[in-house]
């Protein structure tokens, strides 16, 4: 399967195993979506469990709460996660803080689906990386998958859970992996383990981070697209590095993050998403906080510029091969 | 800034920048608020379609007359009982107000907001819905918690945060929940109930329940964009709820013509939606019932929303934080036209020959004491500031299902800092 067909295929599990479940958003339903992540759901589980919305995120994401406070579990789409802003105050105030605001009473058991990242040439407003303002609600989870396998493991696992969760799909390997070379034809899922996917019901669970690949020069701290770029990367370089896929960034792995690093004395963090304040600060204090001792180098950060996602320039502003590369080098001189 | 290029040849643009008719000092006339007699509205079919309410969206719908008598087809014609268990809702949701409003001043609590002048808004809706219907309230219809019999010494010790609060001294004062008497989680955020009441109607349709939604807004909640969306949603899915608009005229100090009203009515935008739209005496106890009423058995019939709008006046601050004398004339809540829904509802009783004064200032006196002695009970559960009533590890809790690691780790750390500063947790 291809990521798009495993979410579709997580869904469809779940809508199936429980009459709770509703998939909601802009173009979702007699269609199937834009990426067609839920094509042929209406047709199975009809209009009143899967059905188009108005273009108003604000309104998916309110309506979506009403529900979950109703008693169903709902898993809207937010078209491009570009165009999550208008929901954010009923994610932000809403959402994450009703199970404390009512002391349990209620609960907003949502899984909010959204395409990010970049790589596709989407400009501006087709490639944004904002898991950071996500990371930083409490009450959210978020989550991001890197595989097929993952995430339909994981989606399963989001809409089980009973707290709001953000999962994020990066769009750039809806189809195959992306190893960073943008003028090198395009992959799919068929030769990848990752694109084994069971047709039947796993999970897997939040908050655990994969080991992608183990090593001893230093550890690599990714997610989402960035994940195989990472891979192929090293593989190229020839470093041994301890590549780790996050999968869930909050809550963090944090044990699997720090025994890597106490193992490998260094630590490189790889994000799209712009830098400052991006989710990758809180991953090097987190790092300098525990593994202080243990660093043989200063945390090294590739991530997107801070500035907006740019259309012409955008394989200067991916934090690519080339970046990658000379960040390798550097956090290894020494 | 650089300065506009002048075109003699046309006029030159201004700015409108609406104002208030008047301000503190001004003397008030409150003659050209429009005030058709009683029982002039039509009442249409609760089937009917939504191109059919143009006239009740401009009018007012009144049932109570001057003369205290009920009339017209909007007369719910209820009996004299439920008439007096409405007045005495009324009247206990008005103590209750003046009581911890004089907590607060008294320093036990941090904050309230009374909903003088507003009783009936949501105490004969209250009494019009069903139990089980669900509502997603504003924070100015504590009358729905009154009315169905949500104990008192609960939202005392909500208010006051004590031990015996139930959501654990996480909420600001008044922010109530109650899921069991179907009053959902109020929120600090300004309309955001609304696309959520539609979104627990629309659940609820989809499961072939019979119950409704009913939500709450004050008419300056409307400007947000999340009424937009509940209304397009509601409209789009024809959605088994009722959108109540509370027009108090005051959004804290601005007046309703920063949410529009000086170019429409707010019963008005349910047209340009496809919905259904009442604007109505919000004073007169029994439109308010007869609305709701009416509106539950539309939505109940699978005719879809109703978008109610009540005009009402704000008779107090907008909260303890409030002096209202700063922006608006002290006349204006005794000149208000449509008086005060407590005396009304008591005249109507009087008119009936089926209540009088001395029962009830009697009932007054009873339910000020009623209320005076809930209070002394909730303060043995303690009040506001003398010292923290929550055991200190509940601040970490439920935030998530289950606590994770970083959450423990950070309430680990704050219960060494604290043992360490000799400051013990209260016990739960
Ligand atoms: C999103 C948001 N913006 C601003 C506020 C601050 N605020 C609290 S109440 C209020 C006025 C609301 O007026 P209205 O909707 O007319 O209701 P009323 O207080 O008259 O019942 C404002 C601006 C808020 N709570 N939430």
């Amino acid at each position: 399967m291809n990521m798009i067909q495993a979410i579709n295929s997580a869904m469809d599990v779940m809508m199936e195993r429980d009459s709770s479940v509703v998939v909601m958003g802009e173009d979702v339903g007699y269609f199937g979506g834009v990426f067609r992540a839920t094509a042929g759901l209406q047709d199975k589980y009809g209009k009143e469990r899967v059905f188009d919305t108005p273009i108003t995120e604000c309104g998916i994401v309110g309506v979506a709460i009403g529900m979950g406070a109703y008693g169903l579990r709902p898993v809207p789409e937010i078209q491009f996660a570009d165009y999550i802003y208008p929901a954010l105050d009923q994610l932000v105030s809403e959402a994450a803080r009703l199970r404390y605001r009512s002391a349990g009473e209620f609960i907003a058991p949502l899984t909010v689906r959204s395409p990010f990242g970049g790589g596709i040439f989407g400009g501006q407003t087709h490639s944004q990386s904002p898991e950071g303002i996500f990371t930083h609600v409490s009450g959210l989870k978020t989550v991001i998958p890197a595989t097929p396998y993952d995430a339909k493991g994981l989606l399963i696992a989001c809409i089980e859970d009973n707290d709001p969760v953000i999962f994020f799909e990066p769009k750039r390997i809806y189809n195959g992996p992306f190893d960073g070379k943008y003028d090198s034809p395009a992959k799919n899922w068929g030769s990848h383990p990752g694109g084994e996917v069971p047709t039947g019901y796993y999970r897997i669970p939040l908050g655990k981070a994969a080991v992608v690949r183990e090593g001893e020069a230093l550890t690599i701290l990714c997610y989402g697209t960035m994940v195989h770029v990472v891979a192929n990367t090293v593989a190229e370089a020839g470093v041994d590095a301890e590549i780790i896929d996050l999968r869930t960034l909050m809550p963090l792995d944090v044990d699997t993050i720090v025994e890597s690093v106490k193992k490998t004395g260094r630590c490189m963090i790889v994000h799209e998403a712009t830098r400052t304040q991006g989710f990758g600060a809180e991953l090097a204090a987190v790092v300098q906080e525990r593994c202080f001792y243990h660093l043989e180098a200063p945390i090294e950060r590739v991530t997107g510029f801070d500035t907006p996602y740019p259309h012409s320039l955008e394989w200067a502003y991916f934090p690519g091969p080339v970046r990658i590369g000379q960040a390798l080098k550097k956090i290894l001189k020494d | 800034m650089p300065a506009a290029p002048q075109r003699s040849n046309l006029p030159k643009l201004s700015l409108h920048v609406p104002e208030p008719k008047f301000r503190p000092g001004d003397e008030v006339d409150f003659s050209d608020v429009d005030v058709p007699a009683a029982g002039s509205a039509s009442r249409p079919d609760s089937a009917a379609d939504p191109a059919e309410f143009h006239q009740l969206a401009y009018t007012l719908v009144r049932v109570l007359g001057d003369d205290g008598q009920a009339v017209g087809p909007w007369d719910p014609r209820l009996d004299p009982d439920t008439l007096r268990i409405m007045l005495r809702n009324m009247a206990l949701t008005r103590a209750f107000d003046e009581r911890m409003f004089r907590a607060q001043r008294q320093g036990k609590t941090s904050f309230y907001m009374k909903s003088t002048g507003e009783e009936a808004v949501a105490v004969a809706a209250a009494m019009a819905l069903a139990q089980d219907d669900m509502c997603f309230p504003s924070y100015r219809q504590q009358g729905i918690l009154i009315t169905r019999g949500y104990p008192l010494i609960e939202m005392m010790n909500q208010i006051y945060s004590n031990k015996g609060d139930k959501l654990q001294g996480k909420q600001l004062p008044i922010m109530y929940s109650d899921r069991e008497k179907g009053f959902f989680s109020i929120s600090g955020n300004l309309a955001t109930q609304y696309p959520q009441a539609v979104g627990w109607a629309m659940a609820s349709a989809a499961k072939g329940d019979s119950r409704i939604a009913a939500t709450w807004c004050g008419e300056g909640s409307t400007a947000e964009g999340d009424f937009h969306s509940a209304c397009t949603f509601a409209a789009v899915y024809r959605a088994p709820v009722i959108l109540n608009v509370v027009n108090n005229q005051w959004a804290i100090s601005s007046f309703s013509g920063f949410a529009g009203a000086e170019a429409t009515t707010f019963a008005a935008r349910a047209i340009g939606y496809g919905i259904a739209g009442l604007r109505i005496d919000g004073n007169d106890p029994l439109a308010v019932y007869a609305a709701t009423q009416w509106a539950a058995e539309r939505a109940r019939t699978n005719q879809g929303p109703t978008l109610i709008e009540h005009f009402t006046y704000r008779a107090e601050g907008h909260s303890t934080s409030d002096d209202p004398s700063a922006y608006r004339s002290a006349q204006e809540a005794t000149a208000w036209p449509l008086g005060d829904p407590v005396k009304r509802l008591k005249e109507h009783l009087i008119a009936l020959g089926e209540w009088d004064e001395e029962r009830h200032a009697a009932q007054d006196l009873e339910l000020a004491e009623m209320v005076r002695k809930t209070q002394k009970e909730a303060e043995k559960n303690g009040i506001l500031g003398h010292g923290m009533h929550q055991k200190f590890e509940t601040m970490f809790e439920g935030v998530y299902e289950e606590m994770p690691w970083h959450l423990k780790e950070q309430m680990q750390q704050m219960l060494d800092e604290e043992a360490a500063a000799g400051r013990p947790g209260p016990k739960r």
